[in-house]
């Protein structure tokens, strides 16, 4: 076990899958020479040359399609969103073509994963606060992933670009610099399953990424104060593991959705109908959404925190749902 | 009359053809157009549905791009894409099962006109949305260069064709990947089916310069312009690009002016055409062209055309009472290719 911060975790995990496949390959901007705005890709087109760590020009729709073409074609690109925010110019790639293998009958697979910086930042603005899950997520045929800590980060990325199919793949631009020991040995981790952070019996919380933290930073007082909530981690946005969020909800029968996408058509907003949909009669009351403002970010620092949940949110939710029985 | 442009001549010496490549040509040319009579017959007969784009009039660009490559080479098409599925070696009988929407279609149903695929064929597809076939057409040809350089292939020296008409070169994707393809020196040829029209829309009334070809320069690719009802032209052209592509000196932009004989789609009430204009193309029917070349060159006899002619209306009627013939797409089988599955690549 060594301490791995969680943006050399991701490089790690693109590194030991660009030595074992030829075919895998990195594109984006500043991916190459600058070693990506976060560092991610840092020294590998050194490794791997100029052409496997592609430095593509600023043209998100066009080289997103580029890549889509070279994994029909036999290759495996991962694409780097410098920020997530700027794949709505790549939408049309991602939404008409990623899912090609659909409309052309099983003629071509599209193995790419589309990586980068999600989530709300310290003040970054409004576009480079954007969060795309919730708007990819009705997109049939892709896989949607969040990772939330050095571990997961490596064993997600691996398996993502192990996938023969579109995985989009979220980081937290404040997540970056988040350390952990994690194993030293290779390992991989299925993209389509929840972990239980913190096993409990009150109430389920189901957070995903930076909120994830959030909750954990709750729980602290939650638990000195006598509540014992579980904590699950999605990871998986797309589909949703529903056989240990049901498992969870059979124990609890409250659930607590965090989430830092806006709260009209979110992640939670699925989620609560996935839930009503299987596990309906498991539940005690209502399922209960703390979600971002549905407003574009502000650059206030002090209104930014308001626009996404905050810890102190969180614990006042899990007493009120608890006390009352909600 | 209509202004039109002055077309081109031929700056590169006539080529040769042999007479059995002139057969196969005339052959792919007399396909594309019986085919498509075809589909408009079967569309009004209600045999096929959703919106049907003929290629009729534009079948020198297909025939002569296409059937100067490899069959390993690739070709990346748009919504007017039958021909240009046909030529790139799709059996007829697939492409017709898939306009009926029947499981033995090329993408098995799940496609349709806009979207026809075929991995066996290196057709990348069919894609609807105006100009964005233009980056996955890119990606292949990336992926060529990519086997060449990163992986030392020397054998991946295969070329993309990309098709797209005139209304694409105003989008955003075809600078862009001009600049890529420049940048990175990519075995690709854009090929505009310049047929003056996007839908409705005059190319003249769409861009600031007309001239579609002299965009390459901006990038410092190579920009021809040849005579799209030509296909010995656009053969000559189509060789001298695929040839450039293939040695590792990059793209080129190929500007085909040419006309299509019918509306946008089936649904186009084509209103907007001048008459005089669609009278003066009709004249310069490529297929009729082609024939009198085959005949002055004394590569063909006027009844071996006809053969011809014969055998391919007999193909075309065959692909039909297949696509009558084949089944539907089995209803349990409504997610299958959504994700890949066991054995897949």
């Amino acid at each position: 076990m060594a301490e791995v911060l969680l943006f050399n975790a991701l490089r790690a995990a693109i590194d030991e899958e660009m030595a074992h496949d030829p075919t895998v390959m990195v594109m984006g901007e500043d991916v190459g020479h600058y070693g990506g705005s976060y560092k991610v890709t840092k020294g590998l087109c050194k490794k791997y040359g100029d052409f496997r760590v592609l430095d593509t020009p600023i043209a998100e729709n066009s080289f997103t399609g580029m890549a889509v073409g070279a994994a029909m074609t036999g290759l495996k690109p991962i694409i780097e969103g410098m920020n997530m925010g700027f794949l709505l110019l790549a939408f049309n790639q991602i939404a008409n073509n990623a899912m090609l293998r659909y409309t052309s009958g099983g003629n071509f697979s599209v193995p790419i994963v589309v990586r980068g910086p999600g989530g709300v930042g310290k003040q970054l603005g409004a576009e480079h606060s954007q969060r795309l899950e919730a708007y990819f997520q009705a997109v049939p045929g892709l896989k949607i992933v969040a990772c939330s800590t050095p571990y997961n980060a490596k064993g997600l990325l691996k398996s993502a670009i192990r996938d023969p199919n579109p995985v989009l793949f979220f980081e937290h631009v404040l997540l970056y610099n988040l350390k952990e020991e994690i194993p030293d040995g290779e390992y991989y981790l299925p993209l389509d399953k929840a972990e239980v952070v913190r096993p409990g019996k009150d109430v389920t919380i189901l957070t995903y990424s930076r909120m994830r933290h959030h909750v954990l930073q709750a729980v602290k007082p939650l638990v000195e104060q006598g509540f014992d909530p579980e904590v699950i981690d999605l990871l998986s946005l797309k589909p949703f593991d529903l056989e240990t969020i049901g498992a969870s909800i059979k124990k609890t029968h409250r659930v607590l959705i965090v989430e830092e996408c806006m709260k009209t058509a979110g992640i939670g907003a699925e989620l609560i109908a996935s839930i009503s949909e299987n596990f309906f009669d498991e539940l005690d009351g209502p399922v209960v959404r703390l979600s971002s403002q549905d407003i574009p970010t502000p650059y206030n620092g002090a209104l930014e925190n308001l626009t996404i949940v905050q810890p102190a949110q969180i614990v006042a939710m899990v007493q009120q749902m608890v006390a009352q029985k909600v | 009359m209509v202004q039109e442009r002055i077309l081109p001549k031929l700056s590169i010496p006539p080529v040769q053809i042999s007479r059995e490549d002139g057969l196969k040509v005339y052959e792919d040319m007399v396909l594309g157009r019986t085919f498509e009579d075809k589909c408009a017959e079967m569309y009004y007969r209600g045999r096929m549905f959703g919106f049907v784009h003929l290629y009729n009039g534009q079948e020198a660009v297909s025939s002569g791009v296409i059937r100067a490559m490899r069959s390993d080479d690739y070709v990346c098409s748009t919504y007017r894409d039958h021909v240009h599925a046909l030529s790139a070696g799709v059996p007829p009988r697939q492409v017709m099962a898939e306009l009926f929407g029947k499981a033995t279609g090329c993408s098995k149903g799940r496609g349709g006109s806009m979207h026809l695929f075929s991995s066996e064929h290196n057709l990348l597809g069919g894609f609807a949305f105006v100009a964005e076939g233009i980056p996955v057409a890119l990606g292949a040809a990336f992926q060529s260069k990519y086997r060449r350089v990163a992986l030392g292939d020397d054998t991946a020296d295969q070329v993309t064709a990309c098709f797209f008409g005139d209304g694409a070169s105003n989008n955003g994707q075809f600078f862009e990947c001009l600049n890529m393809a420049a940048l990175w020196k990519l075995p690709i040829l854009f090929v505009v089916e310049n047929n003056k029209w996007a839908i409705g829309m005059a190319h003249d009334r769409a861009t600031s310069h007309p001239e579609i070809y002299r965009k390459a320069s901006a990038f410092g690719m190579v920009g021809v312009e040849v005579d799209g009802m030509d296909v010995m032209a656009v053969r000559a052209v189509a060789q001298e690009a695929v040839a450039r592509a293939r040695a590792g000196e990059g793209p080129t932009l190929i500007e085909a002016l040419t006309y299509r004989f019918r509306g946008h789609s089936l649904a186009d009430p084509d209103e907007l055409r001048p008459k005089d204009e669609k009278e003066n193309w009709f004249s310069r029917d490529p297929i009729k062209g082609f024939e009198a070349y085959l005949i002055e060159q004394n590569l063909a006899k006027t009844e071996e055309l006809k053969d011809i002619q014969r055998k391919i209306q007999a193909t075309v009627d065959e692909a039909v009472e297949f696509a009558e013939q084949s089944p539907d797409p089995d209803p349990s089988e409504l997610y299958r290719y959504i994700f890949t599955e066991e054995g897949d690549r």
